[in-house]
């Protein structure tokens, strides 16, 4: 049983408690067809931004502004939509607005790069700092109330079904399986985790730090903007702050999904059995009348719990 | 004569703050006045006591983000049990029972943090979401007005009030000189004993502090309790000041204050940081919270202005380090 001595390994044992749990808890709602469909359709635009977070992680860095970024992206797309879109569908509108947002992602995360890259900032308070201003220009553009009248075709990527799968759900799994491949087969996910666990013997062996940093924040940039096409296109608006509680949230599942926040260690597989733990917990206390503060508690106990786990396991092995 | 260093944080914030009050006082005469000035030491009791307290926990090479909820739940515990044990309970009591309920959080943030060695980051992020989350979910959710006496006694004690030349009316509030006092036994504590030695110390290099014996448990734990005392007394104050408890307010203002504390030039590595620089800080946040339409800009762009400000203070000093440590090399 070696696998139970991973955190991935202890995660899966959770991910599955915590489904049984909620559905012995709740006999008849948990395990409906109707819960399903909707947890299927609420996990996914978190759960791309607790990608980003990871994927930062590893290196070692962290980034604050991803969700600072996903509502500039969604606002700029929402905007450019209800500006241009007719009467019709407008489903050429929304490609072109849906791709101007993915520019906006890649260029606030390039942003973030050239920070930590070129700068030296300390990646915190980097992304500290253009959270605020990405969250600014999104409230200076809007003036503060949610874009509204976006064209029907925009729905689509929150709210369709594809064989009866949710659209956002494939869109994640997706990316999941994309930046898995990415950071465990590729010769770039390979630098990222050096870097993540030795940035100075990673400049030693020759590598070129710099552009891998550039490029990782980049990717989380584009990341949180897709998640903020997902909230736009469910919410059928962009305001500058919806999902404010998502940054905690993703930090949280990063963490709980046993990514290292010194670098150096991650998994994919474990970020997305952390989503799901989450979300089978979220939905289980929903049925059961547990409010969002208790819920909110629950997820920092959780937090503070497995950090604790991981510790003391990693503790006890070296 | 020491020559001034001009890529300290403390004089580059100190320049932007004179220059703002200068624009300021280029499009509104009446800025540079005792009301103004009044307003802004106002504003600036609970955020600076929150940064004093925030700049202690980045010396010593942590961060901490639940202060805010840690100050909001002994703020509302404390009301809601003067309200229904003790009301006629005077505002000291109030006052010791908030700082005490504060130290207590602070010291679970301590033991994970101290005695388990979790990152303070994590630890913190957690904490701020459970100690809201229990706030809200066991003690209440309703705001309330109806302070007890002794909170509404607090928010009439006046330390000095008038009118100014122009007919404005000022006052300054007896709770800036708690400010003071917090400040001044900061610095002592910092500056004047093995403990705050042994901060910058750890905060420094934490294996060296450890080999020349210092107790970097125990000092961390002190650190985690003092900050907590520190935040349940500013939310205290702010209740008081504010004439009203609300269970939802002050959590979100962490990032801003920390923003103050980095802008004052605290390094988030540990080991740097100045009381002086923090309160600078303090006041340039508090300035462009409450002024910046004076100078002409909207105050939708204030995040953006606050995100830049971060970015600038932050990043000359790196950049500068940077670039030292490429000519060594």
């Amino acid at each position: 049983m070696s696998w139970l001595k991973t955190p991935e390994g202890r995660l899966a044992v959770i991910a599955v408690a915590v489904f049984v749990l909620m559905a012995a808890l709740n006999p008849d709602r948990f395990l409906s067809p109707q819960n399903l469909t909707s947890m299927a359709f609420q996990f996914p635009e978190f759960a791309i931004l607790a990608l980003a977070v990871a994927v930062a992680m590893l290196t070692g860095g962290i980034d604050l502004s991803v969700v600072g970024t996903a509502n500039l992206a969604a606002v700029i797309a929402a905007t450019i939509m209800a500006t241009f879109a007719g009467d019709g569908a407008g489903i050429g509108i929304v490609v072109a607005a849906s791709a101007v947002a993915l520019v906006v992602g890649l260029v606030a995360g390039l942003f973030n790069g050239v920070l930590v890259a070129t700068f030296g900032l300390p990646p915190i308070l980097a992304t500290l700092g253009t959270g605020l201003i990405y969250t600014g220009f999104a409230l200076v553009i809007t003036g503060g109330p949610a874009v509204l009248g976006l064209p029907p075709a925009a729905a689509w990527i929150g709210n369709s079904t594809i064989l009866g799968i949710p659209t956002p759900l494939i869109v994640f799994a997706l990316l999941a399986a994309g930046i898995g491949w990415l950071m465990m087969r590729t010769a770039f996910g390979l630098k990222t985790r050096m870097f993540g666990a030795n940035p100075l013997a990673a400049r030693y062996a020759a590598m070129d730090t710099g552009r891998v940093l550039l490029k990782v924040y980049a990717l989380c940039g584009t990341l949180s903007a897709i998640a903020g096409l997902i909230v736009m296109s469910r919410a059928n608006s962009a305001k500058a702050d919806y999902g404010s509680s998502y940054l905690l949230l993703a930090v949280l599942i990063a963490v709980l999904g046993g990514v290292n926040p010194y670098g150096g260690y991650g998994r994919i597989i474990g970020v997305v059995l952390a989503v799901l733990s989450m979300q089978f917990l979220s939905s289980g206390l929903n049925l059961m009348g547990v409010t969002n503060f208790a819920r909110e508690m629950i997820w920092g106990a959780l937090l503070i719990a497995v950090m604790l786990i991981n510790t003391l396991a990693s503790r006890r092995t070296s | 004569m020491k020559s001034i260093n001009w890529t300290r944080n403390e004089v580059l914030v100190f320049g932007v703050i004179l220059a703002f009050c200068a624009l300021a006082a280029a499009s509104d005469p009446n800025f540079l006045s005792i009301p103004t000035l009044t307003d802004l030491m106002r504003n600036s009791i609970v955020l600076g006591i929150f940064a004093v307290g925030a700049m202690v926990v980045l010396v010593s090479g942590g961060i901490d983000v639940s202060f805010t909820a840690v100050a909001a739940f002994a703020m509302y515990a404390t009301t809601v049990l003067l309200r229904d044990v003790a009301p006629d309970m005077g505002w000291p009591v109030a006052f010791v029972v908030a700082t005490a309920i504060g130290a207590t959080l602070g010291a679970f943030n301590g033991i994970f943090i101290a005695l388990f060695g979790l990152p303070t980051l994590i630890v913190t992020l957690g904490t701020l979401s459970l100690f809201r989350g229990a706030l809200l979910t066991f003690i209440g959710t309703a705001q309330i007005s109806n302070l007890p006496s002794g909170m509404r006694d607090f928010s009439r004690w006046m330390m000095l009030r008038g009118t100014d030349a122009d007919g404005n009316f000022y006052s300054l509030h007896w709770a800036f000189a708690f400010l003071v006092v917090i400040v001044i036994l900061t610095w002592f504590i910092l500056n004047r004993t093995m403990l705050g030695r042994a901060i910058y110390a750890i905060g420094g290099a934490p294996e060296s502090a450890r080999r020349i014996g210092i107790n970097v448990k125990r000092t961390q734990m002190f650190i985690y309790v003092y900050v907590g005392a520190l935040a349940g007394l500013a939310g205290i104050m702010h209740a008081s000041l504010a004439r009203i408890s609300n269970p939802q307010d002050l959590v979100g203002l962490e990032l801003s204050v920390i923003a103050a504390v980095v802008l004052g030039g605290a390094r988030l590595t540990g080991g740097v940081g100045t009381l002086t620089g923090t309160l600078l800080g303090v006041a340039l946040i508090v300035l462009v919270r409450n002024s910046l339409i004076v100078v002409g800009v909207p105050s939708v762009w204030q995040s953006v202005v606050i995100g830049a400000l971060i970015l600038l203070g932050t990043g000359l000093p790196a950049y500068q380090a940077l670039r030292a440590q490429r000519r060594a090399a």
